[in-house]
């Protein structure tokens, strides 16, 4: 089919446009700079505002916490009597079921959520169920805090207490099931709370395991792995930044979690390795004390807070430590 | 990537909405805000709504963040008035300018519910027994203290789980202050407070507000808790009798606590506390709940407003109280403050 | 013959077999291993289909028309519903989003391009690390000191405030991973082509790792919708519209889902506590439908 020769001479001119990219492989107009710089600059600003604006939490929190920590000083973090009418503070029994419910949290978050989130993109299931299934996992991280607790009483607590009763009639000797479970305590808490970070640490793995290059698989394949070879000695430490992230994440939202802990831990000043313990975390005291504090409560319940987020800050320290050292390692190996 | 069409549609919502606020104010409605405790919330909720009916213009939100948070509020100016079950204290009214008017609105009872599916219908707990629960010295259900009381039931041998407030609260200080005041144990040990120190123990368990409270004595077999006397009447919790001071074992109840107001006078800045009522029928463990006013408005609109409001609910208001399970404000009461609604201006 | 021949040379060369033979340990292993992570898919599940299935029971039995459109009900009232809340929470989250997505994908930007081995960038990732800490409380106490007392009053964008600092760390740190993972030929194509370095990210990076962006924009609406505390303290609660007698009511005390469904689950009455799973499940079924819509409109990108 013969074009006119006009015609044909304009569709070929555009073709040789677009293979010479004469519209677009120019250098960049005076304008285009101009935007680039402003652009950088934008984004500078808003790194430096993170900065600014954590410094300027800490300073406000740390601000009101003053005089409480220099009337309390270490021995609000040793001691563990909490009594206002005394004026005997101490926030041990909290520090240690924050850390206790948040690490039992991440270590079965984590298994589960890497779990899921490997099953998701592995191609275990035909991809339109994986994507239902990537959804329904999305959508618990909407359920409110509240519903969390009211499930965890109506439905989680009754479940457990007859096994739990079992384990401590056999195994009382295991330190981790010396108490018996009265209601809330620190099993159904740290449970509820696997469930709540588990779509944080689900959807963000998957992310991170779907941009895997297609290729780093079907080398692994090609060289004769077999799936789980390829998955755990390839997949999974390619996306091993992703999935740090998605765990220091999970974590930091355990760490913080206030409303469905306020009604699961059971909010005793216990300190106690058993599982089934009543026990109480900083956010949860934070909570359920803040609204009605006075003035010296509140000063007092903001050095809490204080611990809180030094606590924070340490795990992200050693995550961030732990972390340096495996990639050190793994480009090691590479090289 | 740029500014998507669902976003540009938020942006413009929140533009309008900043333009209009900015141009144009309240019509004629008179708004008032204000926040406090949670126990009245129901009530004031119904007395806001029904006012709001009668007064067309009239706008008022109530949010329960606790009786503290509450005088808070009042004290930073964030809200024209507070509700507290702890009244105020003289340096917090001193650090209000213009001077308060605490109003009391309502009563209540506080009960022991319990969970004992193999115990007797009407539990009967003596002042020894129940202080000695709450202290952590008697932990089962079949100790001698407890089965004095109830001579012909056969109390099991469950261990007895106590259930606390976990969040500071107007309910704990009234409940605490009622066994401060019968006994010297806990005067010198737990003592008064909306948060005490409770013995410890780990059959001591907390659960936060009324509700959190109700739910985890009707989940937990063998639990007892002190909750607001129309969480566990509507909960249809099985509430104890208590014993009294003139050593009669009262049921919770609407002429109970009203028996136990009656004898109590106001006195000018009607504050009063009723630790341990000294009448027959008396149900020892009740409380008034207070709202807190300015002495004086800038707006008259609201000053006029309030008193509206305050005169509805004095008297229809009190009606509608006892079927929601708190106590009707005995008459002389209603008069008193009355009366005293016209310092508010 | 030949034939015969070659097989025999076949099998003096050790080639790989490609049989998954269950005589060999590493396909044991493997089968084992998708055993044991789809049994611990199916655990997880169950307790996440119990909350969902106890949600869709108790929420549904109240589901209908008069919820979005009436104000909530008082003690001892039939029927109501809260249309306010919805609005409340569309609005406070959104205000949330539009403070908290630009800032979070703009620092983000700076960290995986302009600057990721820069001592800012070093400080800016620990921060936000630290921030995802955060308490939802003391989010509220934050925003209750900078924007309540300042403007004196309880309002919506005091709300917004509260909600954007929860989810300022979700968007910037899942960005930055989802920025990283954009394969460097792409960038260096487009470099190629003349682009500056923010037509790069303009042009390419962003739009490659939006899906990556758009989960984590998700995931922290998702959270931010479903807090309490943080709005107790700075929006408070309201029976009312926001837009009520033709005044809008933007710097009022605004009702919200999450506060709606904490006070009224603490009631004695029956028809508040169907209300709050109702209100529970209408929320669920909001972020539902926002999260289709942000794949939707991602999809039409690409």
């Amino acid at each position: 089919m013969a074009l006119p020769a006009t015609e044909r001479e304009a569709a070929f001119g555009s073709v040789r446009e677009m293979a010479t990219g004469a519209s677009i492989s120019t250098p960049p107009s005076s304008l285009d700079i101009f935007a680039d710089r402003v652009f950088r600059g934008l984004t500078l600003i808003f790194a430096g505002l993170t900065i600014v604006l954590v410094l300027y939490i800490v300073l406000e929190i740390g601000g009101k916490a003053a005089p409480a920590m220099q009337k309390y000083g270490l021995g609000f973090i040793t001691s563990t009597t909490w009594d206002v009418n005394k004026a005997r503070f101490g926030v041990l029994p909290e520090i240690w079921g924050t850390l206790y419910s948040s690490v039992l949290a991440l270590v079965l978050g984590g298994f589960f959520g890497i779990s899921i989130a490997i099953f998701l993109t592995q191609d275990f299931l035909p991809p339109k169920l994986e994507v239902i299934f990537k959804n329904i996992v999305e959508l618990l991280a909407a359920i409110p805090s509240v519903v969390y607790g009211l499930w965890g009483i109506f439905v989680l607590i009754p479940t457990i207490r007859p096994v739990a009763d079992w384990v401590h009639q056999h195994f009382g000797w295991i330190p981790f099931f010396s108490t018996s479970l009265s209601g809330p305590g620190m099993l159904p808490a740290a449970l509820v709370l696997t469930i709540m970070v588990l779509p944080t640490i689900s959807a963000i793995s998957r992310d991170a395991l779907s941009a895997v290059p297609p290729r780093l698989k079907e080398a692994a394949f090609g060289m004769g792995a077999t799936r789980w070879e390829a998955i755990l000695r390839v997949i999974l430490p390619t996306a091993s930044t992703g999935i740090f992230g998605a765990l220091m994440l999970g974590f930091g939202r355990a760490l913080g979690e206030t409303m469905a802990l306020a009604m699961l831990v059971g909010n005793s000043n216990q300190l106690s390795i058993s599982l089934f313990s009543p026990a109480n975390t900083l956010a949860a005291l934070l909570a359920l004390n803040f609204p009605e504090a006075d003035k010296r409560q509140e000063q007092v319940l903001m050095y809490a807070a204080v611990l809180l987020l030094a606590i924070t800050l340490l795990v992200n320290f050693c995550g961030t430590a732990v972390l340096r050292r495996a990639t050190v390692r793994l480009s090691g190996e590479g090289k | 990537m740029k500014v998507g069409p669902v976003r540009c549609l938020w942006l413009l919502l929140i533009l309008c909405g900043l333009l209009s606020t900015s141009l144009g104010w309240a019509g004629e409605s008179v708004r008032l805000k204000g926040s406090g405790a949670s126990f009245p919330f129901p009530l004031y909720g119904l007395w806001f709504k029904e006012s709001g009916k009668v007064n067309r213009n009239v706008i008022i939100a109530y949010q329960a963040t606790g009786s503290g948070a509450g005088i808070k509020d009042f004290v930073n100016k964030t809200v024209d008035f507070a509700a507290s079950d702890a009244a105020m204290t003289d340096e917090e009214m001193a650090a209000v300018e213009g001077g308060v008017q605490l109003l009391p609105m309502t009563a209540g009872s506080i009960v022991l519910a319990y969970n004992l599916p193999d115990g007797p219908k009407e539990l009967k707990l003596s002042r020894e027994a129940y202080t000695k629960i709450f202290l952590g010295q008697v932990t089962k259900w079949n100790d001698p203290v407890i089965a004095q009381a109830n001579p012909d039931a056969k109390m099991p041998e469950t261990g007895i789980t106590v259930v606390r407030r976990a969040d500071s609260s107007g309910t704990t200080f009234v409940f605490t202050q009622h066994l401060g005041a019968i006994s010297e144990a806990w005067k010198n040990g737990p003592g008064t407070g909306t948060t005490v120190n409770w013995p410890s123990s780990d059959k001591f368990i907390a659960s936060p507000k009324n509700d959190g409270v109700a739910a985890t004595i009707k989940q937990t077999p063998g639990a007892i808790g002190y909750i607001e006397y129309g969480f566990a009447e509507l909960g249809k919790l099985p509430m104890a009798l208590v014993e009294n001071k003139a050593g009669k074992f009262v049921k919770p109840s609407l002429e109970s606590g009203q028996a136990a107001l009656a004898g109590v006078d106001l006195p000018p800045d009607l504050r009063a506390w009723v630790p341990d009522p000294s009448g027959e029928e008396a149900y020892p463990i009740v409380t008034y709940t207070w709202m807190v006013f300015h002495k004086k408005y800038d707006d008259p609109k609201k000053a006029e407003t309030i008193r509206n409001v305050v005169k509805y609910a004095l008297t229809d208001g009190q009606r509608v109280s006892g079927k929601m399970g708190y106590i009707p404000l005995p008459d002389k009461v209603v008069q008193v403050v009355s009366r005293a609604l016209d310092n508010i201006q | 013959m030949r034939s015969m021949e070659g097989s025999q040379a076949a099998d003096k060369v050790d080639l790989p077999s490609l049989d998954r033979s269950y005589h060999d340990p590493r396909g044991v292993l493997s089968t084992l291993l998708s055993v044991v992570t789809g049994a611990a898919t199916v655990v997880a599940c169950i307790p996440l289909f119990s909350v969902l299935i106890m949600l869709f029971w108790r929420g549904s039995a109240r589901l209908s028309w008069q919820l979005f459109v009436e104000l909530p009900p008082t003690a001892f009232e039939e029927g109501g519903g809260f249309g306010n809340a919805i609005v409340g929470t569309l609005v406070m989250v959104g205000i949330a989003a539009l403070i908290s997505v630009p800032f979070g994908i703009l620092a983000a930007v700076f960290l995986a391009e302009f600057g990721p081995d820069s001592k800012l960038a070093a400080g800016a990732r620990f921060c936000a690390k630290t921030l995802t800490g955060l308490p939802s409380i003391l989010a509220g106490v934050f925003a209750y000191a900078a924007v309540v007392l300042a403007t004196g009053t309880y309002s919506a964008p005091a709300g917004g405030v509260a909600l954007a600092l929860l989810m300022v760390p979700t968007v910037l740190l899942t960005a930055e991973e989802a920025m990283k993972m954009v394969p460097t030929r792409m960038k260096e194509g487009a470099v190629g082509m003349g682009c500056t370095r923010s037509q790069v990210i303009w042009k390419v990076v962003l739009p490659t790792a939006l899906p990556g962006i758009l989960t984590g924009v998700m995931l922290a609406v998702a959270r931010a919708s479903g807090e309490t505390a943080p709005l107790l303290f700075t929006a408070l609660f309201s029976n009312y519209w926001l837009i009520q007698d033709g005044h809008l009511g933007l710097m009022e005390p605004t009702a919200s889902l999450a506060v709606l469904i904490y006070n009224f689950s603490g009631m004695p009455f029956e028809n508040q506590i169907e209300m709050a799973w109702a209100a529970a499940l209408v929320l669920v079924l909001l972020v539902l439908v926002i999260n289709i819509i942000g794949q939707l409109l991602s999809r039409q990108r690409v």
